[in-house]
């Protein structure tokens, strides 16, 4: 074997993969972190300079970043535990033996395939509208008064709509597995007189461990980037209300043109992904070595 | 006695899931029955039958121009995929075929870079593409789409290319195979399957990226996400327009999504499930 002559030609290979991703990753990242320590206003240069830490201050000085990390937070906490729980039900349904279990399957994984615009605008103008909503007809069918969501609960109607996005996802991964999992150990834990829910418990659920912590690490990588969901729905208000980390950044850098302050934005994003990558990578590294 | 116990729980699991799956779908199943209505029915009220007018359909092409974003969703998101082809099945081929000791680490670093949040780089992604003249260009934005979609690309392939067994090719070789025939005859039919799926599954996703795709157009290379972003400023109560639009954006991957259900699961966790 011509070992050093076919690893130099998979050298080659990789090279342009390598390289791109590498100056794509490195490039803008630095140019980030460098103007996260300026004073940097395209529409006001005057005091534009060097000025250390001082927007990164602003996360504990100024509500609106201190809001916006809270609300990332709980759009990703929120939008995990519905998927999650909603994601087991599901799958544990889907699982048995049903009619038109193809079709079914087509239904529910439908939603993640709608593009994050058309998913938000129409929950927004044909489920939850105040006064033309599906879900104001309902109201008002039972006589109550119909929700202001995005006046009201705006954060809430995010969620919702990104929950209703994501819910197909957990679902068919978690049915996935659920799949894979041994019928004669079922069989044998059945006949063991094991009811329900000590199997779900002792059998079924360690059993899709693995699966439910995929779906957590991925689910939270997009989620922490939740941006067209509010860009077509609330507009990150009102106030600040609805505004999650992405949106301010993309507020203060294309908005406001702060570049200082959006950047630092920026790189309190990359900490915070970070921290989720790490566990992410372990996930996942861990079955690279079987 | 067994039989009928089975059948009940058969009847109540799919009445439940049946339920619960029309339920999930509705919004998409609305959007789709208000596409068929007039303006004037859209907001009257709840109700599933349309008139059956397709007005909507012909007005939202009329008015903007439907077919141009139409246009550039298929040429951005087919452009990126195959350019992140060609790059990737090189890549991941050697990776898989002739691993070092490194194959591993940078395989983990790829996926790495996928966790970087876009907005971190928004404003310098922003200068760049300002200062080079590419935004709003289709260049700038497929090559955009193709980087994000990079390291999926590569995991995908890898783990396909990964199962091809050695000893075929050990066996073609043997028999006195060329490079060259080993690579047409024997490696292409067993990765055809891996790349078409990993090729689906990235133009679903390159379809509905609606981060770079709103913010690097305007008007000349707006995809179909930029154009219906444009509906949420407040100009009236368009909503049959809005649902025809909708409709037309999100069916084309609706249907190739549903082909691609057991490539999604395997590429969007990066083969950890399968």
């Amino acid at each position: 074997m011509a070992t050093q002559q076919t690893r130099s030609l998979a050298r080659f290979m990789m090279a342009p993969s390598v390289i791109l991703l590498f100056v794509w990753m490195i490039v803008p990242l630095v140019f980030t972190l460098w103007f996260s320590f300026l004073q940097y206003n395209p529409l006001n240069p005057i005091r534009d300079g060097f000025v250390w830490f001082a927007n990164y201050k602003l996360f504990y000085s100024n509500p609106a970043f201190l809001q916006s990390i809270l609300n990332t937070l709980t759009i990703v906490v929120s939008v995990l535990v519905i998927t999650v729980i909603g994601g087991i039900l599901l799958a544990l349904l889907l699982d048995q033996p049903i009619w038109g279990q193809g079709f079914v399957r087509i239904l529910v994984i439908s939603p993640f395939f709608v593009m994050p615009p058309v998913a938000a605008l129409v929950w927004k103008n044909m489920i939850m509208h105040p006064q033309y909503g599906v879900f104001a007809d309902i109201a008002r069918f039972f006589g109550a008064n119909p929700i202001d969501w995005f006046g009201q609960h705006p954060l809430t109607a995010v969620i919702l709509i990104v929950a209703w996005q994501w819910l197909p996802f957990a679902t068919l991964i978690l049915l996935t597995s659920l799949q894979s999992l041994d019928g004669e150990q079922k069989e044998a834990a059945e006949m063991d007189g094991a009811g329900f829910l000590s199997r779900f418990w002792y059998l079924t659920l360690p059993h899709m461990s693995r699966a439910i912590t995929v779906v957590i690490l991925i689910q939270t990588i997009f989620l922490l980037s939740v941006y067209a969901e509010i860009l077509v729905t609330t507009n990150g208000g009102p106030g600040y209300a609805s505004t999650n980390l992405p949106f301010l950044v993309y507020q203060k850098a294309l908005l406001e043109f702060k570049i200082g302050q959006a950047s630092a934005g920026g790189v309190i994003a990359v900490i915070l992904a970070n921290i989720v990558a790490f566990f992410v990578m372990r996930a996942v590294g861990k079955n690279l070595d079987k | 006695m067994a039989r009928a116990v089975t059948t009940q729980h058969k009847t109540i699991a799919t009445v439940a899931a049946w339920i619960v799956a029309l339920l999930i779908f509705f919004p998409i199943l609305y959007t789709i029955i208000t596409s068929f209505k007039s303006e004037q029915e859209a907001i009257q009220g709840f109700a599933l039958i349309p008139s059956g007018t397709t007005e909507s359909y012909s007005e939202v092409q009329a008015q903007s121009g439907y077919f141009k974003f139409f246009l550039n969703s298929v040429i951005l998101s087919v452009g990126s995929t195959v350019l992140a082809l060609i790059i990737a099945v090189p890549a991941a081929w050697s990776m898989a075929f002739s691993p070092t000791k490194r194959t591993k680490d940078i395989l983990m670093w790829m996926l790495s870079t996928k966790m970087m949040p876009a907005v971190a780089v928004l404003f310098p992604i922003y200068l760049i593409f300002r200062d080079t003249g590419l935004l709003d260009s289709r260049i700038g934005l497929t090559v955009m789409l193709m980087l994000i979609n990079l390291p999926i690309v590569v995991w995908m392939l890898y783990t396909y290319f990964r199962e091809i067994p050695v000893e075929i090719l050990e066996a073609a070789r043997m028999d006195g195979a060329s490079l060259w025939n080993e690579i047409i005859y024997v490696l292409t039919p067993m990765a055809v399957p891996g790349i078409a799926s990993t090729m689906l599954l990235n133009i679903i996703l390159a379809w509905n990226e609606a981060f770079w795709t709103i913010r690097l157009t305007t008007t000349e290379a707006a995809p179909l996400t930029a154009f219906i972003s444009s509906f949420s400023s407040p100009q009236g109560l368009f909503w049959a327009k809005l649902s025809a639009a909708s409709t037309l954006a999100i069916a084309p991957i609706l249907i190739m999504g549903w082909f691609s259900q057991k490539q999604l699961v395997r590429g969007l966790t990066f083969g950890a499930v399968k």
